[in-house]
């Protein structure tokens, strides 16, 4: 089985962040893997492995569009066992969802993998958008804000708990398909690839690095491509014109006591 | 002049609230773009919900009513989505960014050849949208440069419509319907007594500084005594003290309660993102220096420990 993941360098989301003239100003910041990417990346490399045997049984091509030094997101993504990497070196702040969509299908189309497996949104552009456009023009189905995956046994359809508003809906799809990951997708059992026993136990959240893992990263392969060689055209259909500070709100009173504020809440706010 | 198409959601049959915030955006929109205001419902047995949609001043609800419809599914809502927007010559197709409106939205815009903006905050032109990114640090002022544009807007920022007039309502066909072989099996739905947290008068939450899923049992009382949602930080949702749906913030549910009360939450900034909008803030923790009192109306510095019980039996004593 072949998964395409893709994953995007951010700013590290516990910072924070400053406008500067009218943009973001990331001087001084740390750039990190998306972290919805990096779960999937984690959900990638789960569906290609048996962990008991600690056998890689499938390939993880990881897919970053970035400016170059985005190359250190897709070898710590190699270093956590992902085979292969593709770089798409370009100004990410300049594209739209809708660019970004355009290149993945394009690296989809040549590389023909079993799965795209997404972040269900970046944590810069909060677009939540890319994979479900991607999946809009390969005429792929599509299950966004995975909490579970389960593969079948025959690796030709996956079944995918999504996180929706009432529950969790429970989506069939035939391989290949689109996939996009919420926050559970890294529990302990959330995985399920007929291959690694489903007594195993993962530990939470995304995979560390080992230090063989990190070694080895160095010598996996990462092809550079650009927009011009995949034939995608890169005129925005979204402009960001702006970016302006959102609205303050003022820190309030502290009170002493919970007498003081059950009577703020009454008699001041009067929603109590 | 083009319409404004907002797609409507349904469950059961029934219209779902969050469709009354899109309806908003919709006036808006429609005031400045001069054109009409379409509410479309799509799926099964859904009479109801179309005479629903039409009760609060739009122009005309169209209904695509079908047996292979009966459950949402992006690949078959898409292309009716579509084919409506062209049939009704919309040049603004919205919904609100629930989990339904984030899936469908962006593949009708794939399928129109159509500019997205998401999860919008404000109207700022025909074209011109602000909305909240990078975790609600910033306010990005986007403009759609394609002649359709697709839309999600974030419901917390705009009010729900409020019943007035009535339109008609038109049928229209659904056409050929193609799932690409995905199939919804099931939904496990989360047994709920509570009110929905993205519509609840009353929010209280818990973070990390809760320590355990058992301590949560003390918020469920305090949310039950004010008859509110019970809601959580990212890094509880995380530490499995609680289900990830209770999750608010920037990567969970936006929410804007009258009050909402922050219980052992330091108030990481893609938490205050999804919260800071509500009326009334009150923040109980440990740590004076916690960003959750920077927003905070009311802070109380002290550990739950000592300080919840005491407002559980004050509330008690008031709701009692």
């Amino acid at each position: 089985m072949k998964i395409l993941v893709t994953v995007k360098r951010v700013p590290d989301p516990e910072q924070k962040v400053k406008l500067k003239g009218g943009v973001v100003d990331l001087t001084g910041m740390n750039f990190v893997v998306n972290p919805f990417d990096e779960y999937a990346v984690e959900a990638a490399l789960r569906l290609t492995e048996n962990a008991a045997t600690s056998k890689h049984t499938g390939e993880v091509v990881v897919l970053s569009i970035g400016p170059k030094e985005a190359s250190q997101q897709i070898r710590s993504c190699l270093a956590m066992g992902a085979d292969r990497g593709i770089h798409i070196t370009g100004n990410d702040d300049e594209l739209d969802s809708e660019q970004v969509a355009r290149l993945v299908a394009a690296v989809y189309a040549k590389e023909q993998p079993d799965l795209l497996l997404m972040g269900k949104q970046t944590v810069d552009g909060d677009n939540n958008q890319a994979a479900q456009l991607a999946a809009g023009y390969l005429g792929l189905p599509q299950a966004c804000f995975a909490c579970n995956v389960d593969l079948a046994a025959d690796k030709k359809s996956i079944t995918v708990g999504r996180e929706v508003d009432a529950g969790v809906e429970f989506k069939k799809l035939p391989l290949p398909s689109v996939v996009t990951v919420d926050l559970r997708i890294v529990l302990p059992r959330a995985v399920k690839n007929n291959e690694t026993p489903d007594t195993h136990k993962y530990a939470e959240g995304p995979r560390y690095a080992s230090l063989k893992g990190i070694m080895q990263a160095k010598k996996k392969k990462i092809d550079a491509m650009d927009a011009a060689a995949l034939g995608v055209s890169l005129a925005p259909r979204v402009k960001l014109n702006a970016i302006e500070a959102p609205p303050e709100r003022q820190a309030g009173v502290k009170v002493e006591s919970v007498d003081e504020l059950i009577d703020k809440l009454q008699n001041e706010a009067k929603v109590l | 002049m083009g319409s404004v198409l907002i797609v409507c959601e349904q469950k059961d049959g029934k219209l779902r609230s969050p469709t009354l915030n899109a309806i908003t955006f919709g006036k808006k929109m429609a005031e400045v773009t001069g054109g009409s205001l379409l509410a479309l419902v799509i799926g099964s047995g859904i009479g109801d919900a179309a005479n629903e949609a039409a009760k609060y001043g739009v122009t005309k609800v169209i209904a695509v009513d079908d047996g292979g419809l009966a459950r949402y599914m992006a690949e078959t809502y898409a292309p009716v989505v579509v084919s409506v927007a062209k049939a009704q010559g919309a040049d603004v197709v919205g919904a609100t960014a629930t989990t339904f409106g984030k899936d469908l939205m962006p593949r009708v815009a794939a399928l129109l050849e159509a500019g997205m903006a998401s999860d919008i905050a404000e109207v700022a032109g025909p074209k011109t949208f602000k909305r909240p990114m990078v975790a609600g640090n910033v306010i990005g002022v986007v403009e759609i440069t394609t002649p359709v544009a697709v839309v999600t807007v974030r419901q917390t920022e705009f009010d729900a419509a409020q019943p007035g007039g009535s339109a008609p309502v038109e049928n229209a066909a659904a056409g050929a319907l193609d799932a690409l072989g995905a199939e919804v099996l099931k939904l496990e739905e989360v047994a709920n007594t509570r009110p929905d947290l993205s519509e609840a008068k009353v929010v209280v939450s818990g973070g990390r500084g809760m320590k355990s899923a058992d301590n949560f049992k003390h918020l469920e009382t305090l949310t039950d005594l004010l008859g509110g949602a019970l809601g959580a930080t990212r890094a509880a949702c995380d530490a499995g003290m609680v289900p990830n749906d209770l999750q608010v913030g920037q990567t969970g549910k936006v929410v804007a309660p009258d009050l909402y009360i922050a219980i052992g939450i330091s108030g990481a900034i893609q938490h205050l993102a999804g919260m800071k909008s509500s009326k009334v803030i009150v923040a109980i923790n440990k740590d004076e220096e916690a960003p959750i009192f920077q927003v905070a109306d009311y802070g109380l510095v002290g550990k739950w420990e000592d300080t919840l019980p005491t407002l559980i039996e004050k509330v008690k004593a008031i709701k009692g």
